[in-house]
């Protein structure tokens, strides 16, 4: 018999496999060291190919002057926390627009007809149309209509990114939806949920899980776009950076900005590859055991 | 038992497969403990026993899509589970039947079973699909080879992904439950074609849960449980004479004799 005692002591483990861990060992160990080389090397390489441009020094002045990051960083810091305001509010603008968006387009039934082709013309529009022209024509025309209280620029900011990014966002969410297998819908429906609640409880779930992943990105991608409210003249980062370049004649304050809008969606765009690695990992277990 | 191991290992040629003091666990749970089993050349072992008996991962070890805690895996009398060997290589030899078919649904039948062929073993188009063909005749569904496998019957399709896993000649043939998906009255069709494969003297190792078939079919029934091999011997032996206890208790359960 090939039986093993279950009560057996501890078993030891064999040579063979013992030699096996240690060659693992060794050829992760060795895989560690060829990446650190290769970074290095490659490192070392581009820092002399651009300290030996020409006009090195010039630039080393005008676009990294350690002391106009020190007395720029301040104001622009400033500048960075109203674009998260921004940001913040204009995330959840988005993701009530963009789902409303996303489920007009999936009514079915001819009543809905003008609805859904409202939201359709709706995405194609404004996917269409460039942002920075969506700020000013928002930012400049919807205030001379003068039928609104004075706000601030930053407020039409906020209104310009939720309007085209709702249109992006309701597109991911319409794909999510659409890929949930028709199969839950007829397993919800079958329990006696309604339409709506079939979208609520059981759709809506499952889709934004399989797009979240794009979800996250387009929310990295208005993490920096909200740089661009300075066009309409709100006091944020992008523009306290601007003041500081005409006050010093020098573009480090813009580095500075740049560096902290990196730094602003850098744990962001971590997050959104740890899941998708994560996501991608599960899919491959394969599932038939 | 020992004694249709010894018989076994008396074969003048090597086995095909030899399992040598095989070990695996996930995490805590000790999925493989100790298992020992010789599938030799033109024979059909058939591994029997419950869910979460460790049929499964031993196929998986086999075709290195699980790496093993301890004990050795010899194709051909190479230890395939050393990290030296190319594991692309070993597994070009050895051909996988899966429970969900996973036949490619972007791809033709034809291109599914030519893909091999083509891609790894560099066959040219034209000899691949004749050959592709000839199989595909064998299982009369050379009319679908232009078709892609979503217009296949569940039946249709698993006979296609043996096709695919033989159209590269394996030294080895791994089947894992392969009817467990299938309509009960398409079972039979597969069987068959495994019946055939047998009878053209492929090498095959195969979990199912189909008693009858493994009776008929196979040349040594391997008993699971827990992880270990409980008893193993040929079909008469185990299904008529059990010799231990725990095997008696699973057939009786699975009404098999």
């Amino acid at each position: 018999m090939t039986t093993t005692d279950p009560t057996a002591p501890v078993r030891a483990v064999s040579s063979v496999e013992l030699d096996r861990r240690a060659f693992r060992r060794k050829q992760s160990g060795r895989s560690v060291l060829a990446g650190l080389a290769s970074t290095l090397v490659l490192a070392l390489l581009l820092w002399f190919f651009v300290v030996n441009t020409p006009g090195w020094a010039a630039v080393q002045q005008s676009f990294f002057d350690p002391a106009i990051v020190v007395s720029s960083f301040p104001k622009i810091l400033e500048g960075l926390l109203l674009n998260l305001r921004v940001l913040l509010m204009a995330s959840v603008g988005v993701a009530v627009f963009a789902t409303l968006l996303a489920v007009v387009r999936t009514l079915r039934g001819p009543v809905f007809f003008p609805l859904r082709a409202l939201a359709a013309a709706y995405t194609d529009l404004f996917r269409g149309m460039p942002l920075l022209i969506v700020l000013y024509l928002v930012g400049f025309g919807i205030p001379a209509l003068g039928i609104f209280p004075r706000l601030g620029s930053e407020v039409w900011g906020t209104a310009a990114l939720v309007l085209t990014y709702s249109a992006y966002v309701s597109e991911v969410l319409r794909a999510g939806m659409e890929a949930v297998h028709p199969s839950q819908r007829l397993a919800a429906r079958s329990l006696g949920l309604s339409h709506a609640k079939t979208l609520r409880i059981v759709v809506i779930p499952q889709g934004v899980r399989k797009v979240t992943p794009a979800l996250m990105n387009d929310f990295v991608s208005m993490q920096k776009d909200v740089g661009l409210i300075s066009v309409l003249g709100a006091v944020d980062a992008v523009r306290a950076a601007q003041i500081q370049v005409s006050q010093s004649y020098n573009f480090t304050p813009y580095v500075v900005a740049g560096l902290l809008f990196v730094a602003l969606s850098w744990p962001m765009i971590r997050l959104t590859d740890w899941y998708s690695a994560r996501a991608q990992r599960r899919e491959q277990i394969g599932g038939t055991v | 038992m020992n004694a249709a191991r010894g018989d076994d290992r008396a074969d003048a040629t090597p086995p095909v497969l030899r399992i040598d003091n095989l070990y695996k666990s996930f995490g805590d749970t000790p999925v493989l403990q100790g298992i020992d089993l010789d599938v030799h050349r033109h024979r059909v072992v058939v591994l029997i026993g419950a869910s979460g008996s460790g049929k499964s991962t031993l196929l998986k070890t086999v075709n290195l899509l699980e790496r093993v805690d301890d004990g050795q895996i010899f194709l051909q009398g190479e230890d395939i589970s050393d990290p030296r060997v190319a594991v692309d290589a070993v597994r070009a030899r050895i051909g996988v039947v899966f429970q969900h078919f996973n036949l490619f649904p972007h791809l033709s039948v034809l291109d599914n079973v030519t893909l091999a062929s083509r891609q790894v073993h560099g066959i040219r188009r034209k000899p691949a699909e004749a050959t592709a063909m000839q199989l595909l005749q064998r299982i009369g569904l050379e009319s679908k080879a232009g078709d892609y496998p979503d217009r296949l019957s569940g039946g249709q399709q698993q006979r296609v992904a043996i096709v695919r896993a033989i159209a590269t000649n394996p030294e080895l043939l791994l089947l894992d439950e392969i009817t467990s998906a299938l309509d009960p009255q398409l079972v039979g069709e597969v069987l068959d074609l495994v019946t055939e494969l047998k009878q053209n003297g492929s090498t095959i190792l195969m979990a199912t849960h189909e008693m009858s078939f493994a009776r008929r079919v196979a040349d040594t029934v391997v008993f699971l449980k827990g992880g270990v091999i409980v008893e193993q011997g040929p079909p008469e032996q185990i299904f008529d004479d059990p010799a231990h206890p725990e095997t008696r208790e699973f057939l009786a359960r699975t009404h098999a004799t």
